[in-house]
């Protein structure tokens, strides 16, 4: 018999209401994709937080490396332009 | 409870199979009735439909012709701006003009993501694009004349796309809204910048707020007809305001759009090509001339200044950017596993095995 560290993990995502994401509650291990459906219920939304649970194995996931941090995001930085407060309007002008 | 992948796997089975024939309440089945009556008292209750929800076939129809117009709009909407990025008047401009048309890219591809969540496919929507089986606004048939044409897109197309798009933001399908409200944080540089380049035109040399001028006069009216046809001749607005994915009729928003423009407009030191246009004490709203539906007609028709330029613009840059798409499939399948297959073996019990 296996012991439960050899389950895979999974990463629960949890849609609080309708209308809004799904957003990432945590994570939990469990032998398969029904078993973790049901566990992140128990585990993440037992006082109602969510409408709709998504699993996904956490193998599954590609993140970027915090490494990269800097030289991945930078080339955002110097973009003030994409801002709407870039631009000058004269005062009064509404709705812009 | 089944396990399932993601939204985009069950929703197209279950819409497709089990919802056919339910709008008119005449299908037999009960279990439909009572699927059509929950979806009648979410859209009631001012609740979001969601992706696995039932949904009447006729309300994810609406929503996949409404929003593959939509993005198609984004991505043709590049066409026109992008015929003026290698001659903006300064880097500044220039720059700024790129990040305004690689959002409208942006745009294109959350509509087309959330398309998808239907049961469709973006390839299947660009196929049907490039075969005219689907529109695009019509206001992006008219030519960009002059660099003041970059400016009266930012105020006035942008400016009537962000007064459709802001009540969309509390459409009835989530996905939609979500997109919807990603782009209407966006949408705001758009319009201040080109309201910025012709304020600056507009006080520059007697040419320049000729040229401003002139660009406000030809974009007016087109910007007007954005709003789509007038009530009594909309034929999806009933059944849309009733799904709550509209949420004011076409001459509703048209009216907000001019009674914001007026007071714009003066501030610009420019006018509005409508010599009727005059504040109604009344109404508490402006009044102003009749459009000319014909043109608007001749130009859904194909017979705009450029329909025939964009969408054979539109063709030719996605066939010449087949090799890239090939060329990274050829490179993505040299690896031992394709993102495509990962996540249909994501379920797998072998392939779950392999992270213990």
């Amino acid at each position: 018999m296996s012991s439960s560290t050899d389950w895979p993990l999974w990463e629960v995502f949890v849609r609080s209401r309708r209308g809004l994401s799904h957003t990432h509650a945590g994570s939990l291990h469990a032998p398969d994709a029904e078993m973790a459906l049901r566990n992140a219920r128990d585990l993440y939304t037992r006082r109602s937080e969510g409408v709709s649970i998504w699993v996904v194995p956490s193998t599954q996931i590609t993140a970027s490396s915090p490494d990269e941090k800097d030289s991945f995001f930078e080339p955002a930085g110097d973009k003030p332009y994409r801002h709407p407060t870039f631009y000058e309007i004269p005062d009064g002008v509404k709705h812009l | 409870m089944a396990a399932v992948t993601a939204d985009q796997k069950t929703q197209s089975t279950s819409g497709t199979a089990k919802a056919t024939g339910t709008v008119a309440g005449t299908a037999g089945d009960p279990a439909d009735a009572a699927r059509l009556a929950a979806f009648d008292a979410a859209v009631a209750a001012d609740d979001r439909i969601e992706p696995r929800d039932w949904m009447p076939e006729a309300y994810r129809a609406t929503l996949v012709r409404q929003m593959a117009q939509h993005a198609h709009s984004e991505i043709i909407g590049m066409q026109p701006e992008a015929n003026w990025i290698t001659r903006a008047p300064s880097l500044r401009r220039k720059a700024i003009l790129m990040a305004k048309v690689q959002d409208e890219a942006g745009h294109g591809l959350y509509l087309y993501s959330a398309a998808e969540t239907l049961g469709t496919s973006r390839e299947e929507l660009l196929d049907k694009l490039h075969a005219g089986r689907q529109r695009y606004s019509s206001i992006f048939n008219y030519p960009t004349l002059t660099w003041a044409d970059v400016g009266a897109i930012g105020w006035l197309v942008d400016g009537a796309a962000i007064t459709n798009q802001v009540p969309l933001c509390r459409c009835s399908y989530g996905p939609y809204a979500r997109a919807m409200v990603r782009i209407c944080k966006e949408e705001s540089f758009h319009q201040r910048q080109g309201y910025e380049l012709l304020l600056a035109l507009s006080r520059g040399t007697e040419a320049q707020h000729a040229m401003a001028q002139d660009a406000v006069d030809r974009w007016w009216w087109p910007s007007l007809m954005m709003f789509g046809p007038p009530d009594d001749a909309s034929s999806h607005s009933e059944q849309s305001m009733a799904w709550k994915i509209k949420r004011h009729s076409n001459d509703e928003l048209r009216q907000r759009f001019v009674d914001i423009c007026v007071p714009q407009a003066e501030a610009l030191g420019l006018t509005l090509p409508d010599p009727d246009i005059r504040w109604n004490e009344e109404r508490g709203q402006h009044d102003f001339g009749a459009i000319d539906w014909t043109e608007f007609q001749e130009v859904l028709k194909g017979n705009g200044p450029c329909n025939e330029q964009r969408i054979t613009q539109r063709r030719k840059a996605h066939e010449e950017g087949a090799w890239v798409r090939d060329a990274a499939a050829a490179y993505a399948a040299k690896h031992t596993t394709p993102p495509v297959q990962q996540t249909q073996h994501a379920q797998q019990a072998p392939h779950v095995e392999e992270t213990a």
